[in-house]
């Protein structure tokens, strides 16, 4: 058997890979790919968890489905305000929008 | 110690899915970047499968990678003209970044590493999807989360027409 | 009470006269001339019964000299004056004689004025002089003797000047009050000289035997000269000015403007006759010292003036003029005869001299106002060869002639006071009281004497020129052609003055005079003689003529020689061939053949003493009230001026001061004020500001600091999202170690 904290170890491992990527990355929508990969970690953790923990019950599959919906959500709409930012300011670097500037 | 053939699929399955992620993130060609996501989705989805959930495997598969993906990737077509290459793909603050993701990283490990998660491993239910697919049209299940989720995604779906609409 | 007690009543009625005319009777002529003559009637009844109580009482008369009771008049600090009245002799025959010439006088001013529009003031004038005399004469002090002096000073200006309209008149009065005054500063001299010495200015005291001893031994001021010779020679100055004597003489001449009766007042009664007077009464003073400098000084201008003013007399064509000049010269007479000691003769040849020198002014006033008459009746009816009623001068002799046929009445009364002037013999007062005094210089003085005796035959010699040129002869002009006769108020007087000028004399004949002398005793001469006797027997002796025990012809034949020689003269040069009209003056043209015309020129015009007058007193004085009046506007006014400007230095000096100093003051403090304000306001504006805008800037500073957080990148945000979570993990998870 795989251990259980090797699930989460990598779990955390992508999503602090996300993290990275949210944090570093100039083009928005590689800033939404590292959000996908963090999304991605956490549906692994809740899959792990269901599996080592409770594999019985559907309730973590059903919140795996309600994740995945939501990334999906998500994805549409960024790139959907990335498409629409890249209309506007035609740019999508996220260093030049910056309208909030102080 | 004798690395069973789960752990070595899970060895691989988990290198690809961390290698293709590390790339995602430091690949300067947004386009490769979003290559390696789909091959890192793919990683995630042997991962499903090694954890007994195939019905998840194939949704990563269809939703991410059929849809996300492919959503990121006609992101990308049409912002691309906007990358140079000669642009290095990370800002200023990468270091720092790096060293956060790090640093959580190294918090997360240590939390779950020092925590006694008693885990069983019992044996998965054989119509395992059923009773997903059951559970969630249960009104005693989650239904209601389930139209929630759709009422959500109609939501998205209209908001990023609009959003994205060409004025 | 004695009935010399009357004599207060005397100057009562004139003055009362003179303020009744004045005050009620101003447009009234009639009752102007009644009141005037009415007051003037009573004080002559009332001097009448003094003067002949005087005589007959013993009071009043010999022995003593009457003195009424004393009426307390003057507050003088110490002592109060006292009035009172003083009958002696020399008053009483004073008081016989003024006021019935006085009253001539008045009687025929009704005629001579009649028709003038200030015919009232005249008789106010005329009233006002006669107080005066009056006044003068019956009080017992010098100082009332010198106020009714100056009483009659006045009115004799006033009368001088009476017709104003012509400048001469104006002139003339100022004239009269201005050289008489010179004298009367003498006088006042004398006044205050003696009252400082005596202590009393009554005559009572004054002529008292140890009074004069005393006066006579006090020397005046370390001088060898007494003091009783000082104040003689200083009253005698009073004289000199009012009876027009050598040197102040030239008012008498030109006062002849005045209206005739007023001249007759003036010169025969009242002023003049009062400077006489003056040597009368104070003659005591006047021999109080032997042989002193007074008999010779006040003997010489006597002299002196004699002779000048007849030598004048006979020059003068102005029938007034040679009358005035006819004055001077008696007048001078009578001072020759006082100043060397003849006090009776003096005395006497003052009072018929009043007689028969008013009897010739009120005469040649007939006569000229017969001319006026007679010009105008011929201008009216006649082609004139004068030109003009400018040109027609009633008093000019040289248009006179052959008057006796037509105003014989003028002729008769003017021949007697002519000869009465000049002493015909024995059928005029002239002759006896000029007679008299010939005889004491005759004895006192010889030089006196000669003199005198010369000067009688120039006064006959022009007295006769005068009588030939106005009446005998024919009418030199038509005025004259038609003169007519006068009018009874003015005749009726004429007659009466005539009358004593020619049997007043009679009253003096002296006892030793042959033939006559002795029939009527010389009443006169003991009666006046009297008073001086009386009072100073044994000392005066020398000096008072005594009667001689034999009678001296000389002065008598050489004084007949003179005088009639004069008049015979006159009418061998003016009265055989009378002057026909248009010929020269006779002597004028027989001076002038022998070279002599520069002294007829000369004595026609008076000596020039006038000029000489004019071009050193009266331009001294204008000289000198020019110094003053520069002084005063240099000095005195540079002064005040001086005392302005420093005031207005002062008040400047001042004005800098509170300018500078206290305005200086006051701006340091409002400097201050400023100052304090400046400061509060920059610690307002630097600390309070600065605070505040410190607390601002430094929000500012804080928000310029914290604001780099808003990058406005999301990442950023995003970053310290996670910092912070690790931060709280690992604070948390350092806390759970830690309490573990």
């Amino acid at each position: 058997m795989v251990p259980l904290e090797w699930y989460l170890v990598l779990a955390a491992a992508l999503f602090c890979t996300g993290v990275y990527g949210v944090l570093s990355r100039r083009s928005a929508v590689a800033v939404l790919m590292g959000v996908e990969l963090m999304l991605n970690a956490v549906i692994i953790n809740l899959v792990a968890f269901w599996r080592y923990l409770e594999p019985g019950a559907a309730t973590g599959q059903a919140f795996a489905l309600f994740v995945y919906a939501v990334a999906a959500a998500e994805a549409a709409v960024g790139l959907a305000l990335i498409i629409a930012v890249w209309r506007t300011r035609d740019t999508v670097i996220l260093e030049d929008i910056d309208l909030l500037k102080g | 110690m004798q690395i069973t053939l789960q752990q070595t699929l899970f060895i691989v399955f988990g290198a690809i899915t961390l290698g293709a992620a590390l790339l995602v993130v430091t690949r300067r060609n947004v386009f490769h970047a979003a290559l390696f996501l789909m091959l890192s989705f793919f990683g995630v989805a042997g991962l499903y499968v090694l954890l007994e959930a195939p019905f998840l495997a194939a949704v990563q598969l269809i939703v991410y990678i059929g849809g996300i993906a492919i959503l990121i990737v006609f992101a990308i077509m049409v912002t691309r003209d906007m990358m140079n290459p000669d642009v290095p793909g990370a800002n200023r603050q990468w270091w720092a970044a790096a060293l956060v993701s790090v640093a959580l990283c190294g918090v997360l490990g240590w939390v779950v590493l020092n925590h006694d998660w008693r885990a069983t491993a019992g044996p998965v239910p054989e119509h395992s999807i059923a009773i997903l697919g059951a559970t969630l049209v249960d009104p005693e299940g989650f239904v209601l989360p389930f139209e929630v989720a759709s009422v959500l995604m109609l939501v998205a779906f209209i908001g990023a027409v609009t959003i994205a609409r060409e004025r | 009470m004695s009935i010399l007690n009357l004599a207060w009543l005397i100057p009562l009625f004139p003055f009362t006269a003179f303020v009744a005319i004045s005050m009620f009777a101003y447009r009234n002529h009639k009752l102007s001339h009644q009141l005037a003559i009415g007051g003037m009637a009573i004080a002559f009844v009332l001097s009448q019964i003094v003067f002949w109580a005087a005589v007959l009482l013993p009071v009043g008369g010999r022995e003593h000299a009457f003195e009424s009771t004393l009426v307390p008049w003057l507050p003088t600090g110490l002592e109060v004056f006292s009035l009172g009245v003083y009958i002696d002799p020399a008053t009483a025959v004073m008081l016989f004689m003024v006021p019935l010439v006085c009253l001539m006088i008045f009687i025929y001013s009704v005629g001579y004025m009649h028709g003038d529009p200030r015919y009232s003031r005249f008789f106010a004038y005329m009233s006002l002089c006669a107080t005066g005399m009056l006044g003068m004469i019956v009080f017992n002090n010098l100082l009332a003797f010198f106020i009714f002096w100056e009483i009659m000073g006045t009115s004799a200006y006033l009368l001088i000047g009476f017709w104003y309209e012509e400048k001469s008149a104006v002139q003339a009065g100022l004239k009269a009050f201005l050289v008489t005054k010179v004298g009367n500063l003498f006088l006042m001299l004398g006044l205050v000289l003696l009252y400082s010495e005596v202590g009393s200015l009554a005559y009572r005291d004054i002529f008292d035997l140890e009074t004069l001893e005393h006066l006579a031994h006090t020397p005046f001021l370390g001088t060898q000269w007494s003091m009783a010779t000082v104040i003689a020679l200083l009253l005698f100055g009073g004289t000199i000015g009012k009876s027009a004597q050598f040197p102040l003489h030239v008012w008498l001449p030109d006062a002849m403007v005045a209206p005739t009766p007023a001249s007759a007042l003036i010169h025969a009664a009242t002023v003049d006759s009062a400077g006489i007077f003056l040597m009368v009464r104070a003659f005591p003073l006047f021999v109080a010292v032997e042989g002193g400098p007074q008999v010779a000084i006040v003997a010489a201008i006597g002299a002196f003036t004699v002779v000048l003013s007849s030598i004048i007399a006979i020059a003068q064509n102005d029938i007034k003029r040679v009358v005035a000049f006819s004055t001077i010269s008696q007048l001078g007479y009578m001072v020759a005869a006082l100043g060397i000691g003849a006090y009776v003769a003096g005395a006497f040849h003052l009072i018929t001299h009043a007689f028969f020198k008013a009897l010739l002014f009120l005469s040649l006033g007939s006569v000229t106002h017969s001319m006026e008459h007679g010009y105008r009746h011929a201008h009216a009816h006649y082609e004139l060869e004068e030109d003009g009623i400018e040109g027609f001068d009633s008093h000019d002799m040289m248009s006179m002639g052959g008057l006796v046929r037509r105003t014989p009445h003028n002729f008769w009364t003017f021949l007697i006071g002519g000869l009465t002037l000049s002493g015909f013999p024995l059928i005029t007062a002239g002759f006896w009281s000029k007679h008299e005094i010939l005889e004491q210089a005759y004895e006192l003085s010889l030089a006196v004497f000669w003199v005198l005796a010369v000067a009688a035959g120039l006064t006959a010699f022009y007295i006769m020129r005068q009588i030939c040129l106005t009446f005998f002869g024919h009418p030199r002009t038509k005025a004259a052609e038609h003169a007519p006769k006068g009018e009874p108020s003015m005749t009726v007087p004429l007659t009466i003055l005539a009358v004593f000028a020619v049997s007043l004399g009679w009253v003096g004949i002296p006892e030793r005079f042959p033939v006559i002398g002795g029939l009527i005793p010389n009443w006169f001469h003991h009666f006046v003689g009297s008073t001086i006797e009386a009072g100073r027997a044994a000392k005066v002796a020398g000096h008072i003529a005594e009667p001689r025990h034999g009678f001296v012809w000389q002065p008598l034949a050489i004084g007949l020689i003179f005088k009639l020689g004069g008049l015979g003269l006159g009418w061998l040069v003016y009265g055989r061939k009378p002057m026909q009209a248009g010929e020269t003056d006779r002597v004028e043209a027989a001076m002038r053949r022998v070279r002599l015309g520069w002294l007829y020129e000369a004595m026609r015009d008076r000596f020039y003493f006038d000029e000489l007058y004019q071009a050193t007193f009266v331009r001294g004085s204008i000289l000198l009230a020019d110094l003053f009046h520069l002084f005063d506007y240099k000095a005195v006014d540079g002064l005040v001026n001086l005392a302005g400007r420093a005031g207005r230095g002062i008040s400047k000096v001042s004005g800098v001061l509170d300018l500078r100093v206290v305005d200086g003051l006051v701006n340091l403090a409002g400097l201050g004020m400023r100052a304090l304000s400046d400061l509060s306001g920059v610690v307002d504006l630097k600390v309070v500001d600065g605070i505040v805008d410190g607390v601002g800037d430094t929000v500012r500073a804080g928000g310029r600091f914290i604001r780099p957080i808003q990058t406005g990148r999301a990442q950023n945000y995003l970053l310290l999202a996670f910092l912070m979570v690790l931060a709280l993990v690992v604070m948390f998870f350092t806390i759970l170690l830690l309490t573990t």
